[in-house]
Formats: C-alpha cells, structure tokens, sequence
C-alpha cells in the first residue's frame, strides 16, 4: 500500500512538475502558437510552485521502498535549481521573441529539465539517478540546440549530445560493474557492501560520468563550445540550475553510497579538483568571447566546489551548499549581463563590446562590478565567503596541496576577472547598447544585491546551509 | 553618547553619502559628462567627507586617553565565531583622524583638476574612504582581511580610470602585488582562527600561538605589510602608481594607505607573534636600512617629481619599521608619529605636485626652474614641506625621524648610523629637487604666464601646513592619544 503523505514529502515536487509538463504540452497542443508567450509565465509559475512544494516538505521522506529519499541537504539544491531556473527562464523570454524563436516547447523543456534535476537529488538508488540524469540531458540537448537554423547553436547541440551520450554511458558502465559486485543498486546496500577492486573500478567510471555533468576536468571540453554556442538563456539555465543540482548529487553520491572508500574517492575527485582549477583558470586567461570565459571560469569553480566535496561530508557539505548558491547567484546575474550585450544588427560577446559601459549604463557596470568581484571571491561579496568556507573545509580535511592550487588559480582567476572590470571602467566607450528588457536588468540588480546581503547576512544563511547539511555529521 | 556606534557611523557615512550620489545620478538620468553636474557631485562628497571629518572629531572627544585596551567597541555576530567587532585605541584613533582629513582635502584638490566623470570620481573615493576607516577600527582579522582588501578596488579604478598614460599597467600591477602579498595573510587568518577558535584581535593578543608556527604566520602577515607599506624589495609597485594616480589618489595613497602596512606590525605581528618579532627584528632592520638608503639615493636620481616624492615615502616608511622593531617606547611612539607626520608631508607634497602640474602638464623637473619669480607664495609652502620631509627641527617630520632613531640606536647603533645616512641623503635629493624647480631663471619661456596658488590650493595646503607645524612644536598632541596603545603593543612583546 502506498503511504501518500510520504510519496508527496520525497517527491512531490517532481510529481508537480511531470504533471505541469504534461498539462502545458496539452495546453499548447490545444492553443499553438498563442501559447508561446504565456507558456514561459507558466513554466516560471511551476518552478516556483515546485519549489513551495520542496519548502513545505522540508524534511524530506522517503518513497518506492527506498527509490527515492530527500533530506535537507538535497532540498537545499532543489529551492536554488528551481529559482534558477525560473529567474533565467523568465530572462530569456524576450530574447527569444527577438529571435524570432519563442516557442512554447522551450519552457517546456526547462521543465522536464526541472524534473530530471529533482529527481537525481531526490535518488537515493542508482536506476532512480541514471534516469533522472537522462531527463535532465536529454532536455538539455535539445534545448542547447534549440536555435535550430542556426549553425553555432546546432553544433553546440551535436556536442553536447555526443560527447553527452559518452559520458552517460560511461556512468552507465560504472553503474552496472557497481551493481555486478555489490548485488543491489541501492546507495544504503552499496555503502554496507564489502568494497572489493571492482566496486572501486565501477565508483570510478560513475566519478568520470559525473564529472561531465558537473564539467569539471578532464571531462571539460564540452563547456566552452557549447557555452559559446547555445542560445545565451539556454546557457544561462546551463550555467545554473543543472550545475547546482549536479554538483549536490555528486556530492550525496559519494557521501552516502561511498562512505567506506573515502580515501579511495577523495583523491579521485581531488585530482579532477586540480585539473579543473588550473585548466579553467589558464583557459579563462586567453578568452575574448565573455561566454566562453564564463565557461572557463565556472570550469575553475567547480573544482573549487570539489575541494569542498573531497573534503567529506562533515566538513564539506554545508561548505558546498553555501559556495554553489554564492555561484549560481552570482551566474545569474553575469549571464544577464551577456543578455544585455545588444546591438543594432543582433547580439553581441565579446568582451571588448562592454568598453566603458560605467558612462554608458552606470548602475548596470556597477552591478555588473559586484557581480565579478563576487564570482571572483574578492571581499565584499558573498563569493569571498563561499571561497572562504571551501578554505576552512579543505583545511580541516588536510587538503593543504589542492588549497595551494586553489590560492594560486584565484590570483590567476584575477587576472581575467580584472580585465573585465578594467573594460568597463577604463576604456573609452563603445557605442551604446540596446534598450534591456526590463526582466534581464531587475535580475542583475537582483543579483548583485543578493551578493552583497548574503555577505552581509551570511551568519544566518551559513547557520541555515549548516543545518541543512546536519544529517551528514551523525 | 550611549550606545550610538559612532565607530560603524564613521565608517559608513562616507558610504551613504557615495550611494546618495548614486541615486541622485541614476534619478536624474544624467549620462553625460558635463562638468556642472560633475562639481555638484564633488561637492555633495565633500559636504560628506567633511561630515565624516567633524564625527571622527566626535570620536576623539570621547576617547579616553588614559583608559587602557580597546574602546568604542560595537560587537554583532556575523557568521560561526567571527564578530562584526569593532574598536579604536590611541594608534588607530590618529590614524582614522588622519584619513578623514586627507579625504576632504584631495576632495577639494580635486575641483578644476578632474574634468572627467566627476559623478564617479567622487563615488570612488568616498567607497574609499569607508574601507580605509574600517581597516583602523577592526577588531576581527576576517573584518579587517575585508577591509583592507577592499579598498584595492576603488583604489585599482581611481588610477586606472583617472590615472596618466600608463595607468593601466601601473593599476594592474598595484592591485596584483598587493593581492598576492594578502592572500598569504588570508591563509594565515585562516589558520589562526581554526587553531584559536576565533577571530576575535583582542583574544588573539593573548593566544600563544607555538614558536615555530609563530614564525610562519608572522612571514605570511610580513608578506601582506611588506608589500603595502611598501618597503624594499617589493616597493616598485608603488612608484608607479603615484606617477600614474591622480593628484588625489596619490595623497591617499601615500597619506594612508602605506600606513595601514605600518598598522599592521603594531597591531598584528608584535603582539600576536612576539617571538618571531624578536626573531625577525635583525631581517627588519636591515630591510629598514636598505630601505632607507637605497630609496634615497634612487630619489635623488629621478627627473619626474613624483616619481622623487614616491621613492622619498619608501624611504620615510624605512623609519617606520625601523622605530616598530627597536621594541622600545621611543622607537613605538615615534614610528606612529612618523606615520601621521609622514601622511601630512607627503599629501602636501603630492598636492604642490599637482599645483604645477595643473598648470604645466609635466611632471619633468627638467620643464621647471626659477617658480619662485612667477610664483612667490607657491614657493615658500614648497620650501616649508621640503624642510619638513628632510626633517628640520620645529616641523613634525624632524621628532619622527629623531624618535624612531633614537629607538633603533638603543636595539643596534648601526641600524641607526645607517639611517642617519639616509637623513642626510633626504636632504640632498629635497634640496636638488627644491633648487632645480625653484631657484634660478626662468628658462621656459612657457612658464611665463604661469600663476601663483589659487585660493583653493591654498585651503587644501594651510591645514596640512598648521598641521606639520603644529606636531612638530607640540608632540605631545600625538603622544597623549597613542602612548597607552603603545605601552601596549610593548608589554605583549617583552611579556612585561
């Protein structure tokens, strides 16, 4: 028998946004075309109604006999995925109205997207993750190519796909080898099983899958291209949501299936830590293209997020949480910027392209200001405590190589982050941009306002993700 | 007073007053850069850095000079065990004092001479003024790491905005230089409070950290101050940045932000690591010498005054480190009376700098001589600050320099026969400089026309001028505010 309070607490919030996929894929079936606008208002309107759902369920539960189980710390990633999502798909609108590319199916997307990431965080059994992973990507492939007459934006779409479908099969591979000596998918069986070399061989091609999901090194070379490629609101949503929802499950993958090889998986991921840091860091160094130096630069935070991860759950869960939200925040408002690069005769993204924007468009060069400087984790901003809770984990774990990297690839960091900086403020201007809808500016003023409140008020933000993370110190 | 927190509402007035303009900016959409808006702007800051200056004077009538430790002291909790703590004693107080009366004068310097983006200008340096307040008055290393690494950026876009023909590269390489030294102190900070359990200064005073790990953190803050204040050999960043910033951003720069170097080894490395002070003192010194001498005699060979004046406050802060590390009570108190002295000297300097520059457009000593037929007033303040930086008894620059000496000549005579040497090369590079711009006959022709101080430069120079002299007749107006904070820094040390 079913115990329906307890399907609703786990996975309410997935099973809202499969039915409201269903019900606006009905709607536009029904209204064509003169859905198109209306569907994003309604794909925003289902994030959040979902992300109530993960409120009121705080808790969390578990459901089909243990398929699925959320706790709090997966709920965390859940309220930022979903919020993300809503904010950049709500940005993207006008964009796509431009392009002349609004289509109902988009939001639509974003949603089943949505729901892949709901249920990768929610799964607690290595069928529940794998199918939740395939949701979410193969959306994201097609939402990647959704600029279908485009060229860029059909290759970005082939390599996602491609070298996606590589990596899915790999953690696929790793799946099966996992479940060949362990007898049971379940994390709960895996984490008691015996670890023999062929548990260890199985955990390593799953890091390897997940890597890619959460593009780190050397499972990278996808995120340039693609960040480059895809429609800008596309990469906005890449940028964000699946990154967050991503690397949270990474991170409750290993702490609760793996429990028993830590030091096994801790040098795994330290290793991807360090590629990640320095090949982000020195790929970001050399970019034009700000899409592409955004895809460097989150290549270089998500090994800093794994520092966070390889330090173990006690030190690194609350650490992680309170770094990606500081990212994904600061993400949003970065990716509203490149969404506000508009000139006569279409989009434009180059860095140069943002020269003197502080005479042109004060308040946003500001705002734009605070946004690198939090993304950069220079004081002042939120990102500053992020790096600084990663510091403290890594250094409680006794990371001391991969900090050493992490200080290193920082100050390099500031080498590109500054020439942004330096573009808007010191060049003499370019020619001034575009009106910006109204959507993109309130979420890069947003952005940049949360990046300074979370500094300021981070004791009860950090208290909150600590407590979200308390199930890991038991 | 009560419970007012006068110290957070010094700190962040210059801040509200830099938003304040911000909105006004963005209300009335103003996007051009006409130089009446700019001025408006200018003078809002000036009316809040001036504000700002009156409320620091608050804060010194309520100083009690004769309690001991901390006073003022606001305290929120901020995240885990770090406190948004916050408090002065005498060092910090002449410091803050210092700041807020350096900003309303380069504020005003600043009118007619910036004719680019005023709005901005303003807001930069009001930004400014909030950090550099904040780094005197932290009593929590995260704060102060916050702080103190902050004020890089309205600093970093003060000279890379409003700077001269290089003021890129010279931006790029003051930030990272200063960047790369702190982010060995944010490890050091780090560290300290997961082995002390907090953040907290004044419990870190009295946690013993071990010998050997003592010295590691001490080289780590060293690596942070060494850079910032600047001494020799990471001190070439700053010539640099003086020859690029602004007239106003250089007498911030050299009037306060090389103090907070300064800052740093009194409030940090001697009382929370006294072994390794003791241990490190024979290094400082030497570096103090080198310093001194070294900076002097390359000041004298330059031919852009700036660049002359920057390599002089390598040199003046050489007597900094040099009375800090004599770990005696004159060496202390004349290493912070050198600071506040030095402050005063070098903006001045800077500001008659700029007087010329205005007019001229050069900075090449070789495009002046004989000002003092064309301008008469001009050229008796110059000689008033020159003699002042060389150290003439009656201005504040001579009880600096003799105080820090006489503290270095009871730890080692040579140290300070060294930078006795470096007292008589001053005067050799002040003079040449002084003779060579000054004296002599009018030689080009386009100088001709040129006229003597305005009133405003006037009102920034006067106060500085009462000030110098004013510190250099009655010391004892710096004494009694920083001598218990002083004795403090010594106990912890000698353990006495």
């Amino acid at each position: 028998m079913l115990d329906f309070e307890a399907m609703i607490a786990a996975i309410g919030p997935e099973m809202l946004l499969a039915l409201a996929g269903l019900l606006g894929v009905l709607l536009g079936a029904v209204f064509g075309d003169r859905f198109n606008s209306l569907s994003f208002k309604f794909g925003a309107a289902s994030l959040i109604a979902a992300l109530c759902t993960v409120l009121l369920n705080w808790e969390g539960g578990e459901a089909f006999n243990g398929l699925v189980t959320t706790s709090p710390f997966v709920n965390f990633a859940k309220v930022v995925s979903f919020g993300a999502g809503a904010v950049t798909l709500l940005m993207g609108e006008n964009f796509l109205k431009r392009h002349e590319t609004i289509r109902y199916e988009y939001p639509l997307l974003v949603i089943f997207a949505s729901m892949g990431m709901g249920i990768i965080l929610s799964a607690s059994n290595l069928m529940t993750l794998y199918m939740g992973i395939e949701t979410l990507s193969l959306s994201s492939y097609v939402l990647a190519a959704f600029h279908r007459d485009s060229m860029r934006s059909a290759e970005a779409g082939l390599k996602y796909f491609v070298l996606g479908a590589l990596a899915s099969g790999i953690l696929l591979y790793g799946i099966s080898l996992v479940y060949g000596f362990v007898g049971s998918t379940s994390y709960a069986a895996i984490a008691d099983a015996e670890g023999g070399i062929g548990l260890l061989f199985g955990m390593v091609l799953m890091i390897s899958g997940m890597a890619f999901k959460v593009s780190a090194a050397p499972m990278h070379v996808w995120t340039p291209d693609v960040y480059e490629g895809a429609p800008s609101p596309v990469v906005a949503f890449f940028a964000t949501a699946p990154k967050m929802a991503s690397m949270v499950v990474f991170a409750n993958l290993m702490f609760t299936a793996f429990p028993g090889v830590f030091e096994d998986w801790q040098m795994v991921i330290a290793i991807i830590a360090t590629l990640s840091m320095i090949i982000g860091a020195f790929g970001a160094l050399i970019q034009n293209n700000l899409k592409r130096l955004l895809g460097y630069s989150s290549i270089a935070n998500m090994g800093y997020a794994l520092i966070a991860v390889a330090a173990g759950p006690e030190y690194g869960a609350a650490a992680l949480l309170v770094f990606m939200t500081s990212y994904v925040i600061a993400s949003i408002g970065l990716f509203g910027g490149v969404l506000a690069m508009r000139r006569e005769g279409g989009m434009v993204e180059s860095i140069d392209e943002l020269a003197g924007l502080v005479r042109r468009r004060t308040g946003m060069a500001i705002a734009l200001t605070i946004l690198v400087i939090s993304v950069a984790g220079f004081p002042l901003a939120v990102g500053f405590l992020g790096k600084l809770l990663i510091f403290e984990a890594g250094w409680n774990a006794g990371l001391l190589p991969l900090l050493i990297v992490l200080v290193l690839s920082s100050v390099l960091a500031f080498g590109y982050y500054l020439r942004i900086i330096l573009v808007m403020w010191v060049r003499e201007p370019a020619e001034r941009f575009q009106p910006v809808d109204a959507m993109v500016t309130t979420a890069i003023y947003a952005a940049a306002a949360a990046c300074i409140a979370l500094f300021i008020f981070i004791g009860p933000f950090a208290d909150w993700a600590t407590s979200a993370a308390a199930g890991f110190y038991q | 007073m009560g419970n007012f927190p006068i110290l957070s509402a010094v700190i962040f007035l210059p801040l509200a007053g830099a938003v304040l303009i911000m909105l006004v900016r963005a209300m009335t959409g103003s996007q051009e850069n006409d130089v009446a808006t700019g001025n408006k702007a200018l003078t809002a800051g000036l009316i809040f850095s001036v504000a700002t200056f009156l409320a620091s004077l608050v804060m010194l009538a309520s100083f009690d000079m004769d309690a001991e430790g901390y006073q003022l002291v606001e305290e929120v909790s901020w995240f885990a065990n770090v406190q948004y703590k916050l408090g002065i004693d005498g060092m910090s107080l002449m410091l803050i004092l210092l700041t807020t009366l350096l900003t309303p004068l380069s504020l005003i310097a600043s009118f007619g001479s910036v004719k680019e983006r005023l709005t901005e200008y303003t807001i930069a340096f009001l930004v400014l003024e909030t950090f550099m307040i904040g780094v005197f008055c932290a009593l929590d290393l995260v704060v102060f790491y916050v702080f103190f690494e902050a004020g890089l950026i309205p600093m970093f876009i003060i000279i890379g905005v409003w700077g001269g023909a290089d003021r890129i590269y010279a931006s790029y390489k003051f930030f990272l230089y200063t960047l790369l030294g702190s982010l060995f102190m944010l490890a050091a900070v780090v560290f300290m409070y997961l082995q002390a359990g907090t953040s907290d200064i004044t419990q870190l005073e009295t946690f013993a950290f071990a010998p050997e790990v003592q010295t590691w953190l001490w080289l780590a803050f060293f690596a942070s101050f060494a850079v910032k204040l600047p001494m020799w050999p990471v001190h070439t960043w700053l010539p640099d940045a003086h020859v690029q910033a602004p007239t106003a951003g250089s007498v911030i720069l050299a009037g306060v932000l090389l103090k907070m170097g300064g800052y740093g080894f009194l409030r940090f490395s001697l009382p929370m690591f006294p072994d390794a002070s003791q241990f490190f003192q024979p290094m400082m010194f030497a570096l103090s010498v080198i310093a001194i001498v070294y900076a002097s005699l390359v000041a004298w060979r330059q031919t852009d005054m700036k660049k002359l004046i920057a390599y002089s406050s390598v040199a003046h802060m050489g007597f900094v480190t040099l009375g800090i590390f004599s770990f005696t009570e004159v060496g202390v108190q004349g290493a912070i009376f050198q600071m506040i002295s030095h402050g005063l000297i070098s903006g001045a300097l800077f500001l008659i700098v700029g007087v010329v520059y205005d007019r001229m457009h050069t900075r090449e000593i070789a495009a002046y001589g004989g000002l003092v037929h064309k301008m008469p007033v001009y050229a008796a303040i110059f000689m008033l600050f020159s003699m002042a930086n060389v150290g003439l008894p009656g201005t504040s620059g001579f009880v600096g320099e003799i105080l820090t000496m006489t503290g270095a000549f009871q730890a080692s005579t040579w140290a300070a026969a060294g930078a006795a040497l470096g007292v008589i090369f001053s005067a050799v590079y002040m003079l040449t400089l002084y003779r060579r711009t000054v004296f002599g006959q009018v030689t080009n022709p386009a100088l001709e026309g040129i006229k003597d101080v305005s009133v405003k430069e006037l009102i920034t120079l006067v106060p500085l001028l009462i000030g110098t002299l004013l510190l250099g007749v009655v010391p004892n107006l710096v004494f009694d505010v920083t001598r218990e904070s002083s004795l403090r820094a010594l106990q912890m040390i000698t353990g006495g």
